[in-house]
């Protein structure tokens, strides 16, 4: 039988959701054994080259790019994680959302205190350039999610269970210590 | 000493002296009931509806309600403790409760009912409220995104003469809790840190403080909110 | 300004507990209560400004900033709708020069919506300057503002009175009564005295009891047997105790208090007469709406007048041993009030938060003394059973539901007003009487009651079937169920909830995001489930009846209008998340300067 195959993938997130899949430390080596990866920064596997069986997906959508690549995700595999506080609700990019998009794209361009160059007043607008969305949406409000993983980043032992549960169909150990959400 | 009420929770055996609540008396018996608004000694609000339980197949707030003879409590069925889930799911999403920023994470009671709970998200869509945060104090800041609205403030902290520092603003979904700036403005430190306690939630923050527990050492890291009553009487 | 404040708070004995009175008076002097009068406020009363300001802040009635030398309060109801506000609200935006919620640049003219006032037989209406204009169109709003324009006096834009006493001197508004229908027991002969003279005859718990033998139930929808309120209260045995008159209608859709206290206030009063006698009570307060504020001198007249005759007073028909007298006070305007706890908190000075229980009212209730607050129509009553006797008031009505019953019947119909029927009466018939035909829906009882279909007009207005506190909607096959009606309803909750409950506060916001998800094409069958799922909770965690019932519009349209929403959603997919990147990305593009590509 072949192995289940897993992608990943970092939207309106800070990869740190990724840094503590690393943070399996040795475990690493079993889990080669267990999964192939696809797409994901861990192999650095840019495109889907295959349909895949589980989906990580750390971030929430902050513009059209991290929602085409979210689509894609939800096409490309069969069951799609929410990985962290930003997928799940926006996290700190969400912090935002209070706010009208104008304001904070006139906030980074123009009337930032970092501004400084700005002089003749440019908002970027080339086409190739990602639009902004209105706010910041945690992933399961643009597609199906499956399962959630929260916590910022989540422990290493809770994706780990999660990924074994996944792939063994077991039922998942859910330690009073490994669900958090900071 | 007066005679004792005989009543059970969940079929356990219980007593409960005359006018005492519910709740109180569950926490005297050893018995933990989920709650976010009670405040001991402190006139019960019974407004998070969290302590929901069940009396003759009636939904009654345990905070509230006073213990009558022979009362037959249910507590921790799963009909009540979804109902406790999906009200604490309400209190996320109609707040902005971003916990990897927050001073009280840790040892914030929402999440700690949160985590007690296995909630791994709101089953509701998120309002994303805009809510206007208040730093005008020298000694408080008051972050209303985070507040629950449970009114502990309101009805535990108060100036020498009795009168209220916080108090409810507008009504609805609009609701807000607003902090009196003549009143706080000489408030004393220890009111402050007082104030900042009482909070269950990290709405009330006394400036310059936070983030002093490292995470692993904070209030509810290890341990679920409400297992220390069990082992107490055990 | 100081010394008006001051002397405002003076005259109310420095009483934080005549809050209420203190901030309306405040607003017919000042026009406003600024932040600089709050803090007067505080200090005079020797509590918190927050403590001020969270009354203030609470009734949207009051005003913390100016809303204009005329200020205009549009219904904005379900039934204001179906006659045609949205073409008065535009008139008005039109004329005025202002949106809705704002003060036009002079500070002249003020728009602003309000809840249900009361008027449903005649809308499209509006309050302006607390007077009632009715039956509004967009030619009359014309002629308002420019009368507004000119400075024209609010009473003097009123061209004609309305029947009965509407027309008189104390009244003078354009409000017509529309008595439809007259029975036996509230519409019937009177005169002041005939019940109080028989009740003085008795002991105060042979009253009880003859109240308690003629079945009579709460007129403001809950039910609950008059009698045997009466009962605790008079067991509680306290020095002091009160009767409260609920006369705070904010049900949309009933409107009967409305007539009863226009035509038939004497009733009422000598109800409250009758119940005081019953409980040991002295002291009467009528709880009325701010919207029925146009009343009140006329009311007050009315006291005075039943002073005179000794059915008020000292010495109450020449007795030695009873006294009562009744006081009115005003609301400002919070539908949650009509909860008697929170209409006690209210009239204390405080939010409108409903209490909870217990202890309950007949314990413990307005200031901490034993209370009983009845509906102004359970009190109407209270004076005929008295005068014919309980025996008499079982021989109407039906098994379980004795007596008549005021409907206030509104909407898709041609006469609509008010009819008193007996209860037991087929929805049907109501209908009939109404000249009401091609019907999709009638809303029994308000929204926080049911919706029902054709196939439920059988049913009977009655406590073991379809309980009303007396609203009746009538809904034309015409009309948008989901979209307007639903959805109208929702957001009278939303504004209404006194926000203390989380789930109250949370779980309509919530619905009618949802509902305008299902609108917007966005709905599969899971929406579905979900909007019965979270809905039915707010029967479980909500403190009072408001909190309770706030889903009904939901569930109740659920239940018997299941196609309607089957019919919206996709039955293609089992996941939409309504999410719309076009329409996400539309400002950010425009305020960059660049054209979405998709």
């Amino acid at each position: 039988m072949s192995k289940p195959v897993v992608a990943t993938t970092s939207l309106a997130g800070c990869f740190g959701c990724h840094m503590s899949l690393l943070d399996i430390d040795e475990r690493i080596l079993d889990l080669i054994e267990l999964v192939e990866f696809n797409k994901s920064p861990i192999d650095d596997i840019k495109v889907f080259t295959k349909q895949c069986d589980i989906g990580l997906i750390e971030g929430g959508c902050c513009n059209s790019e991290n929602v085409e690549v979210l689509r894609a995700f939800r096409k490309q595999c069969k069951i799609l994680v929410s990985l962290g506080e930003c997928a799940i609700m926006g996290g700190l990019p969400a912090l935002r959302n209070g706010i009208p998009i104008k304001e904070c794209i006139d906030e980074a361009y123009l009337n930032g205190p970092t501004v400084s160059e700005n002089t003749e007043k440019i908002l970027p607008n080339d086409d190739e350039l990602p639009m902004l969305l209105d706010k910041v949406y945690p992933c399961h409000e643009v597609v199906k999610i499956d399962y959630y993983l929260p916590g910022c980043p989540p422990r290493a032992d809770l994706i780990w269970n999660a990924l074994i549960a996944l792939v063994t169909g077991d039922e998942m150990e859910l330690p009073y210590e490994v669900v958090k959400f900071d | 000493m007066s005679e004792k009420i005989k009543f059970t929770i969940d079929g356990k055996e219980c007593y409960a002296e005359p006018g005492q609540t519910i709740l109180e008396a569950a926490l005297d018996n050893g018995v933990y009931i989920p709650s976010l608004c009670y405040l001991k000694d402190v006139i019960p609000a019974g407004s998070c509806r969290i302590c929901n339980v069940k009396v003759a197949g009636r939904f009654m707030t345990a905070c509230t309600t006073p213990v009558a003879m022979g009362m037959e409590v249910e507590n921790d069925i799963p009909e009540l403790n979804e109902l406790r889930v999906s009200i604490i799911e309400m209190l996320f999403v109609s707040g902005n409760h971003f916990c990897p920023a927050c001073e009280k994470s840790g040892n914030c009671e929402l999440q700690a009912l949160a985590y007690k709970y296995t909630m791994m998200v709101p089953r509701y869509p998120y309002l994303f409220p805009e809510k206007k945060p208040d730093s005008g104090n020298k000694k408080l800041f008051i972050d209303r995104n985070r507040c629950i609205l449970c009114k502990r403030c309101i009805r535990a902290v108060k100036d020498e003469q009795g009168r209220s520092l916080f108090a409810f603003k507008n009504r609805g979904n609009e609701l807000a809790i607003s902090l009196d700036h003549e009143l706080a403005e000489n408030i004393s430190d220890e009111l402050a840190e007082e104030a900042m306690e009482i909070c269950p939630v990290g709405s009330i923050l006394k400036k310059e403080k936070g983030f002093q527990q490292p995470i692993g050492h904070r209030k509810f890291d290890k341990q679920a909110i409400g297992s220390d009553i069990k082992s107490v009487i055990k | 300004m100081r010394n008006t404040v001051q002397k405002i708070v003076q005259k109310a004995g420095n009483d934080r507990g005549r809050l209420m009175d203190i901030l309306l008076e405040i607003q017919a002097e000042l026009g406003y209560v600024s932040g600089e009068v709050t803090d007067q406020l505080a200090e005079e009363l020797g509590i918190s400004r927050v403590d001020v300001e969270q009354t203030l802040s609470f009734y949207h009635f009051f005003r913390q900033e100016p809303r204009g030398e005329y200020t205009v309060y549009l219904n904005n109801s379900l039934v204001a709708n179906m006659m045609g506000r949205v073409e008065v609200a535009a008139a008005f935006e039109k004329e005025a020069g202002c949106k809705f919620g704002s003060v036009t640049e002079d500070g002249r003219i003020g728009l602003f919506e309000t809840a249900d006032i009361g008027m449903n037989d005649q809308e499209p209406a509006a309050l302006i300057n607390g007077k009632v204009f009715t039956n509004l169109t967009p030619l009359v709003v014309r002629e308002l503002v420019s009368g507004m324009r000119n400075g024209k006096k609010v009473e003097d834009m009123i061209r004609n009175y309305g029947d009965g006493k509407n027309g008189s001197d104390l009244v003078r508004a354009m409000v017509h009564n529309n008595i439809k229908q007259k029975g036996s027991v509230l519409f019937s002969a009177y005169s002041p005295g005939e019940g109080l003279t028989k009740a003085l005859q008795m002991s105060p718990e042979k009253v009880i009891s003859e109240v308690k033998d003629s079945y009579l139930r709460g007129r403001g929808g809950a039910g609950f047997p008059t009698g045997l309120k009466w009962e605790f209260c008079r067991r509680a045995n306290k020095e002091v105790s009160y009767v409260f008159c609920n006369a705070d209608e904010g049900e949309p859709g009933t409107f009967k208090e409305r007539v009863l206290l226009t035509e038939y206030p004497h009733l009422i009063f000598e109800g409250m007469a009758i119940s005081g006698y019953a409980i040991g009570a002295k002291h009467g307060v009528l709880y009325l709406r701010n919207e029925y504020d146009y009343l009140k001198a006329y009311l007050e007249s009315v006291l005075e007048e039943m002073h005179e005759k000794k059915l008020l007073g000292d010495r109450i028909l020449d007795t030695e041993e009873f006294g009562f007298d009744i006081r009115i006070q005003m609301g400002a305007g919070a539908y949650v009030c009509g909860e008697e706890s929170a209409l006690l908190e209210s009239s204390e000075g405080k939010r409108g938060e409903p209490r909870n229980r217990p202890p309950f009212p007949v314990e413990k209730g307005y200031m901490d003394h034993p209370t009983i607050i009845n509906n102004a129509e359970t009190l109407c009553n209270v004076v005929k059973i008295l005068k014919n006797g309980s025996e008499w008031y079982t021989m109407l009505g039906s098994q379980e539901s004795a007596g008549t019953k005021l409907i206030s019947v509104s909407g898709d119909c041609k006469y609509p007003g008010v009819y008193e029927v007996e209860w037991g009466i087929r929805v049907k018939d109501i209908l009939d009487l109404a000249g009401a035909s091609n019907i999709q829906a009638v809303q029994v009882g308000g929204p926080s009651a049911e919706c029902i279909g054709p196939a439920d007009f059988n049913r009977t207005i009655s406590f073991e079937d379809l309980p009303t506190g007396g609203s009746f909607i009538i809904i034309g096959n015409k009309r948008d169920l989901i979209g307007d009606v639903v959805t109208n309803f929702l957001d009278f909750f939303i504004e209404e909830s006194c926000g203390s409950c989380t789930v109250c506060r949370t779980m309509p916001t919530i619905l009618k995001n949802k509902i305008a998800k299902i609108l917007t094409g966005h709905g599969v069958q899971q929406d579905l489930e979900d909007l019965q799922d979270w809905g039915s909770k707010m029967k479980m965690a909500n403190r009072c009846g408001l909190g309770q019932t706030a889903a009904n519009p939901v569930l109740s349209t659920l239940k018997n209008f299941r196609e309607k929403y089957e019919g919206l959603i996709r039955k293609d997919v089992d996941f939409d998340s309504g999410f719309d990147l076009a329409s996400a990305v539309v400002d950010s593009c425009e305020h960059v300067g660049r054209t979405p590509n998709l």
